[in-house]
């Protein structure tokens, strides 16, 4: 999830798309992938490279790339829609590459990246996600065993804030700073003009670069990554919810796709005619008349519509009960006398 | 939430002549009941209760054991018995009768009955019989599988979730890859294929849930994987540990995701490429496998097909190949059956099986998995409800639809209504009561109207209104201070005037 839009926050778009090229080199399919960024980096008219996203000057990797599946894009990545995503309370018409279709075997990855404090992390410049609704949505969701195990990882200042209220069980969490740490960005391009990575983003990738689908790296490597002297903040992580040891979990566990497999060893026994076996006949259809999409729609009533009158209701009690106290006030502080300038 | 499963089992165990033991406790005919309790945790158990119904066969049913061979019998006696489901008849036999071959002791039909040889009195026959009943309707492990989120963690084996959980519908897709279409023009007649051995499989699970089945052929679609030369077989081999990242690479290209809500099992034919022809897949022991296919729990299964190579080497390419679908079908319905739980391994072995044939399965393996679905569906309602209320008292101004609340209330209602048909061995309608449990439960849990965000919590309200009215209050409540000091003063004063 990249929580920030505006030309000056590339670095976190270029984050989140490189994590989530990793996430797919490493086995994960799209559709197990859903994928909110605000996706105004590849075609704003300040980017000197168009339809692209690079996330290092001296790789030059575009990152965007033209097998990108964004599934929230733009104004759609909002604190309710993430929460909706997490719970599962979505309205029936979305479509299944934007549902979080997990189940009690699924082990889940959820990487955030954006600006935030202490506490929250704020989204698009308009709302917030505070730290308890977080750790309330992921209780839903152990609730419902949506999960299995889950690792969340977030890349902002003051990360660490953010995994403090976390109280359901087998969750690790890693973060870029402490409380009361700024996380600070890599390097600027300057043919781009903006910093293209965050620090602690771009040090976990140079880790994973070296994970490959059958690696047995554990996850005490990656809690090594971006020591203070790299990253200037320090990272911090949680792994007190956690059920196995920190050293047994493979990194391949959360960043790729390992399946349990079984080799097939029984068969059935089809007889291979069945005596007195006819094929179905599909039963007739009924001869439809083909629909006409224009049809369908009543156009015409709808363009000569007058807009629906919206419902007036009267003030409420509340600022009835104010404005009464303020005129009353008013008045009587200054005298009656006032009135016949006003009516 | 706390639980308490009562599965009760009709048994009936019919004596044929010559095989009533000497030690019975009374005369035929009667009744016995016997429990046993299983506690998952602390809060939940399950007691099994068969109802045992011990009497002697009927005139008909001993004709129909007179039959030639146990298959012949048991076809007679289908058409003699209950077969409501959930039921089991179990027909004793004498010990030299010649129904049930040499060195087995126990025959399991294709429906709802077994035979089993007389011997050694009830003391002898009571274990078998106990075994026996098990494997017809539920074990300790299917149902501790069936409820395994409610068991503590580090109690439970491997198997634990490897069955497809209980579901409304599956989504069935069958894919023919074929990375190599100069080489070979592949053609499957699925559509026959699936009306004439898929369908009737399915039909016999319509109880369960709702099936779709639907096909697709991808071309260049490989495996991420590449097998090894082996010069000895001179064959093309992938071992067991390369298995799980073939799955990988294809998933994206099987289009799972567009299809419906429901759980997918995608079954993949995949028909090598010439220079990787012929491709076997090596078990742990480095054997090629019988059925050169292999399958993920919870996700579906691949099967490698190879076609010969041409005659003679100026033949010309692509070369037309015709898969035979019996030989897939087998496999891919018997990885259907793995993939819900019905294996038939473990058993010993002087049980024997009857094969279900065309059907796919037997009617005891289709009780299994009702017993256990069922059981997992009131778990699961259970659960979902509790943590809903759990919701609504900790954020207290949530607003609930009406029609919100009338799924909580029918959900309550049908799983109660559930468990009480469990408890008394009706099993296809506590099937269907869980099933209409599950659905309200999870219509209720999953409304988008529930979402915490939309309420906000207090201290958020005091934090947005009290900068805002803070300030402007401070003039209202000096003047009204003011005001209150005139309103004394003046009182005081008339009498201080007088």
């Amino acid at each position: 999830v990249c929580t920030s839009r505006f030309w000056f926050n590339y670095r976190h778009v270029a984050n989140t798309l490189s994590v989530y090229r990793s996430v797919k080199r490493l086995g994960i399919p799209d559709s197990h992938i859903v994928l909110m960024l605000a996706d105004d980096m590849a075609c704003n008219p300040r980017n000197p490279k168009p339809a692209t996203v690079f996330s290092h000057k001296n790789m030059e990797l575009n990152v965007y790339g033209d097998d990108v599946e964004v599934d929230y894009r733009s104004y759609e990545v909002t604190v309710e829609n993430f929460l909706r995503v997490l719970t599962g309370r979505i309205p029936p018409s979305t479509p299944r590459s934007k549902r979080l279709l997990s189940d009690d075997r699924s082990n889940i990855l959820i990487y955030m990246t954006g600006h935030g404090g202490n506490g929250f992390l704020k989204f698009q410049d308009s709302e917030e996600i505070t730290n308890v609704e977080l750790a309330d949505a992921f209780e839903q969701m152990w609730q419902k065993r949506r999960y299995n195990e889950l690792l969340f990882i977030i890349d902002t200042c003051q990360g660490a804030s953010m995994y403090e209220r976390f109280y359901s069980p087998n969750i690790m969490a890693l973060a870029s700073s402490q409380v009361g740490e700024d996380s600070l960005s890599h390097q600027p391009d300057l043919g781009i003009g903006v910093h293209l990575m965050d620090r602690y983003t771009f040090y976990v990738l140079e880790f994973l670069e070296e994970i490959h689908p059958a690696s047995q790296t554990n996850m005490n490597d990656l809690f090594q990554v971006c020591p203070k002297s790299l990253c200037v903040s320090t990272p911090g992580h949680r792994t007190d919810l956690f059920q196995r040891d920190p050293q047994n979990v493979l990194i391949t566990d959360f960043f790729g796709s390992v399946r349990k497999v079984e080799i097939t060893t029984e068969t059935i026994s089809l007889d291979r005619d069945l005596a007195g076996f006819e094929s179905k006949i599909p039963k007739d259809e009924l001869a439809t008349e083909p629909l006409k999409y224009a049809e369908q729609l009543p156009v015409a009533q709808i363009i000569h519509q007058k807009p629906k009158q919206k419902d007036w209701h009267p003030p409420g009690g509340f600022i009835l009960g104010l404005w009464a106290l303020i005129i009353m006030v008013f008045f009587k502080t200054y005298g009656i006398k006032h009135m016949k300038h006003i009516f | 939430a706390s639980a308490q499963f009562q599965l009760a089992v009709p048994v009936a165990l019919v004596f044929a002549p010559g095989s009533v033991p000497g030690d019975l406790p009374r005369p035929l005919p009667f009744r016995d009941v016997q429990e046993m309790e299983l506690s998952v945790n602390l809060r939940t158990t399950v007691t099994s209760r068969y109802e045992t119904i011990y009497r002697s066969t009927t005139a008909q049913e001993e004709a129909a054991l007179g039959a030639a061979t146990a298959r012949e019998a048991d076809a007679a006696l289908h058409l003699l018995q209950d077969t409501s489901l959930g039921s089991l008849t179990v027909y004793v036999v004498p010990e030299t009768s010649s129904l049930l071959p040499q060195g087995i002791s126990v025959y399991v039909g294709k429906h709802r009955s077994a035979l089993v040889r007389a011997g050694g009195g009830l003391a002898a026959l009571r274990p078998r019989l106990q075994q026996l009943t098990q494997v017809m309707s539920f074990t300790a492990s299917s149902i501790t599988a069936a409820l395994s989120d409610r068991v503590p963690d580090g109690q439970l084996g491997p198997d634990a979730r490897r069955h497809l959980k209980s579901s409304l519908g599956y989504e069935i897709t069958f894919s023919l890859l074929n990375p190599d279409p100069k080489s070979h023009t592949v053609e499957w007649d699925i559509e026959e294929a699936v009306n004439r051995y898929v369908q009737p499989v399915l039909d016999k699970l319509s109880l369960v849930a709702n099936f779709s089945v639907d096909s697709q052929i991808l071309y260049y679609a490989v495996l991420g994987v590449t097998p090894r030369f082996d010069k000895e077989s001179s064959s093309f081999l992938l071992s067991t540990h390369s298995l799980p990242h073939v799955i990988n690479p294809v998933e994206a290209r099987l289009g799972s995701s567009a299809a419906s809500l429901y759980p997918v099992l995608n079954f993949l034919l995949y028909v090598p490429e010439r220079s990787h022809s012929p491709l076997y897949i090596q078990d742990k022991d480095g054997a090629p496998v019988s059925t050169n296919a292999f399958h993920s729990p919870r996700w579906g299964g691949i099967m490698v097909y190879n076609v010969e190579a041409p005659s003679s080497p100026q033949a010309s390419l692509p070369l037309h190949v015709e898969v035979d679908m019996v030989r897939v079908m087998e496999v891919f319905l018997a990885q259907l059956r793995l993939l819900f739980g019905l294996s038939r391994e473990e058993l010993p072995p002087e049980f024997l099986l009857e094969r279900p044939g065309n059907e796919g399965l037997a009617d005891w393996e289709l009780d299994r998995l009702l017993w256990a679905h069922t059981v997992e569906n009131i778990a699961t309602v259970s659960t979902t409800l509790t943590s809903l209320a759990q919701l609504l008292d900790k954020i207290g101004n949530i607003v609930i639809k009406d029609d919100v609340a009338s799924e909580v209330y029918r959900a309550v209602a049908s799983a109660q209504t559930a468990m009480a048909e469990l408890a008394t061995g009706h099993l296809h309608s506590a099937f269907q009561a869980s099933k209409e449990a599950v659905t309200s439960s999870e219509r209720a849990f999953f409304d988008p109207s529930l979402l915490h965000l939309l309420y906000f919590p207090d201290d958020q309200k005091f934090a947005i209104y009290i900068p805002l009215f803070l300030p402007m209050a401070v003039p209202i409540l000096l003047s009204l201070a003011k005001i209150v000091r005139e309103t004394r003063q003046r009182k005081k004063e008339p009498t201080k005037m007088d």
